[in-house]
């Protein structure tokens, strides 16, 4: 809260936590309205991560996502018309409908993929952190994982090998407590994650993830040490999953207590406060949700017209050699 | 006999399973809510959280401490969660649990069960959504099931846990809600019968899983062009039924396979080897074209192997060799 921040970058903030909030309440109606396939893992209550984190991020970084992915793609940047097409399967699609809500990917912004795999990410980027310190180019690589990742192996493997390799990675820990529909704290021994990162060389840092100016402010401090040479760093950002696992899981395991307490810190509602502070008035934020809300309306109304992939699509992007040839209609 | 879902015969089989056998425990993600299926519902509160673990989102541990359990008089059920996650416990289930039995020269043997949904799913797309039981059944030592009916599904859970060896339970998501006469749902089966699910003189028609819907389907498809095919759904991989299937292709000269996995280097491929080895006949194959499982369900309608599809294959099949 004492975290000092300018009232431009305090609206930026709200604007692109206003966008994935919408997005994820728009994502949630569509799915219980039977109009999107698949399902989608929301991540209402923990936009302040991806917008402090993001905002931090330079042209040429690069990012890896979870299953919990659509903020980290909008903070980045990223276009919410193709989101919002590849919500629906359809044409022009940030994958072309190929991936859906768990697997979008945006290589124009450095964004490597939301992933369905726990933990998998990790190795990605160091990765394309370690191909970056060979070709000597300056990237970033902003890694974002949850709570639950910090209990598979490719955790310590990753963590391991960016330190040896001091790697230009900041690891993002989104703890929002649970792992699907288990407390984390229960299948969790030690001394928690900061501890763990710190034991394999990776230095770490606890921040309040619902305070974007706080998670700005120490973002900025960590990608700057790492891009500068320092070696891996890991935030460490406490937070809370609003909405349960999946769109189709109603959350009914945890005490409705816990969730309404939780939904008083609102990271937009303590943005929109400091802001008043700052002398903005409410009805500016109320056009910026506005324009958000529009914007919204706008991507779903064009997805639903768009037309669905040619099936012929099904074939292409495998792979060069050897590529599948479509079947035969018998 | 009584009507009930495949789920709810599974459940019904493990618990009488785990009254009778206390060395019985069950190790995966989120099963004191169920699991995702609800396979588990109501077994922490009967059996206990020793027994029903909730356990980290850690699939090598989950898999390896099972094999260190199951060597040392413990018998772990492993709940995968989706096929798709064993992958990240691989070398504990192909290095360690198939082979050790084997390496140790005989002086211990593993005897666990890994659940694994499998199959196609709500859109779930390429992580999600595999069929990948050829790569079991092509390891040495691990014994591969795989219920197509809700009758088969408590006894073969119950036939998997009783095996001294591991033994993996592939368990399409699709069926899971399905309802279907069973008996009694506790009574373990004999592993390695298929089953045979329609008569017919024209065409073997080999499935198992989720594909046996689509193949009785095809069936009735066919009926209505003239054409009589029999349908078997195999519900063992390995060992697999091929007295059943050679006695049938004797008779209708012709067999097809339908597989929901992808078709190069599929299982169905080794039933066409081992049947044209054996019998000369026809033999032909079918199944998902050699592409990731796509999201769009205009993508995933062009993927999947169904009812009409098998049924456009049997035909041009028939036409080209009679
Ligand atoms: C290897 C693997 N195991 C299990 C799952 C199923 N799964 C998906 S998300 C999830 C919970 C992840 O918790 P956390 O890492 O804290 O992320 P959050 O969902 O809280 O954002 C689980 C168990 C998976 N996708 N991948
Ligand atoms: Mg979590």
């Amino acid at each position: 809260m004492a975290t000092q921040i300018g009232r431009e970058r305090l609206l930026a903030h709200f604007r692109t936590m206003a966008r994935i909030r919408a997005f994820e309440e728009t994502a949630e109606r569509l799915y219980n309205e039977k109009r999107i396939p698949g399902f989608v893992h929301l991540s209402s209550g923990q936009e302040a991560i991806p917008a402090g984190v993001c905002a931090n991020l330079a042209a040429e970084d690069r990012l890896t996502s979870t299953h919990r992915g659509h903020g980290h793609t909008i903070a980045r940047g990223g276009d919410i018309q193709a989101m919002m097409l590849e919500l629906f399967g359809r044409q022009g699609g940030s994958c072309g409908g190929k991936g859906g809500s768990m697997h979008i990917a945006d290589m124009r912004i450095g964004m490597l993929g939301a992933n369905g795999v726990v933990a998998a990410g990790l190795p990605i980027a160091v990765g394309a952190a370690h191909a970056a310190k060979l070709a000597g180019e300056p990237r970033v690589v902003a890694c974002f994982f949850g709570d639950g990742a910090v209990n598979r192996g490719p955790f310590l493997e990753s963590l391991n090998w960016a330190a040896v390799h001091r790697l230009p990675v900041l690891f993002v820990c989104e703890d929002n407590r649970w792992s699907a529909t288990t407390p984390t704290r229960l299948t969790t021994a030690g001394p928690g994650i900061a501890a763990r990162a710190e034991a394999l060389g990776v230095p770490a840092c606890a921040v309040d993830g619902n305070d974007v100016a706080a998670v700005d402010h120490l973002a900025g401090e960590l990608v700057a040490s790492v891009r500068a040479g320092s070696g891996p760093r890991l935030l460490l950002a406490a937070t809370y999953r609003w909405s349960g696992h999946t769109s189709a899981d109603a959350g009914a395991y945890r005490d409705p207590a816990e969730v309404a307490r939780a939904k008083t810190d609102d990271p937009l509602r303590r943005a929109a406060q400091v802001l008043g502070g700052l002398g903005v008035a409410a009805a500016e934020l109320a056009a910026i949700e506005n324009d958000v809300a529009a914007e919204l309306a706008r991507a779903v109304e064009m997805a639903e017209r768009a037309p669905f992939p040619d099936p012929a699509a099904l074939y292409t992007d495998v792979q060069d050699i050897g590529a599948p040839t479509a079947r035969v209609p018998a | 006999m009584s009507r009930m879902s495949f789920v709810e015969a599974t459940r019904q089989a493990l618990a009488a399973e785990m009254r009778r056998d206390g060395r019985i425990v069950v190790l995966g993600e989120d099963l004191g809510r169920g699991g995702v299926f609800q396979q588990y519902r109501g077994l922490q509160a009967e059996f206990g959280p020793a027994r029903v673990v909730d356990t980290p989102i850690s699939e090598s541990a989950i898999m390896g401490v099972a094999v260190g359990a199951a060597m040392c008089g413990a018998r772990p059920v492993v709940e995968m969660r989706y096929l798709d996650f064993t992958l990240c416990a691989v070398d504990e289930l192909v290095n360690q649990a198939a082979k050790l039995r084997y390496m140790l020269g005989g002086q211990a043997r593993v005897p666990m069960v890994v659940r694994q949904p499998i199959g196609l799913w709500a859109n779930c797309a390429a992580q999600h959504s595999q069929s990948l039981e050829a790569w079991w059944v092509h390891v040495p030592g691990l014994v591969v099931l795989c219920p197509g009916d809700p009758a088969d599904a408590g006894p073969m859970l119950a036939a998997a846990i009783r095996a001294d060896d591991p033994v993996v339970l592939l368990e399409y998501k699709e069926l899971f809600p399905a309802e279907g006469e069973v008996g009694d749902p506790t009574l373990p089966a004999e592993i390695g019968r298929a089953r045979l699910v329609r008569p017919g003189h024209d065409l073997t028609l080999v499935a198992w899983g989720g594909s046996v819907r689509e193949a009785a389907g095809a069936a009735e498809l066919l009926a209505a062009r003239g054409i009589s095919a029999e349908v078997i759904d195999l519900r063992s991989l390995w060992p697999w039924d091929s007295a059943m299937v050679l006695a049938s292709v004797a008779r209708t000269g012709h067999l097809l396979v339908a597989q929901e996995a992808t078709e190069v280097a599929g299982f169905g491929a080794e039933i066409a080897a081992l049947v044209a080895e054996e019998t000369g006949a026809r033999v032909a194959r079918i199944g998902a074209p050699r592409t990731p499982i796509p999201f769009s369900p205009a993508l995933e309608a062009a993927y999947r192997v169904d009812a009409a599809r098998i049924a456009a294959r049997a035909a041009a099949f028939l036409a080209r060799h009679r």
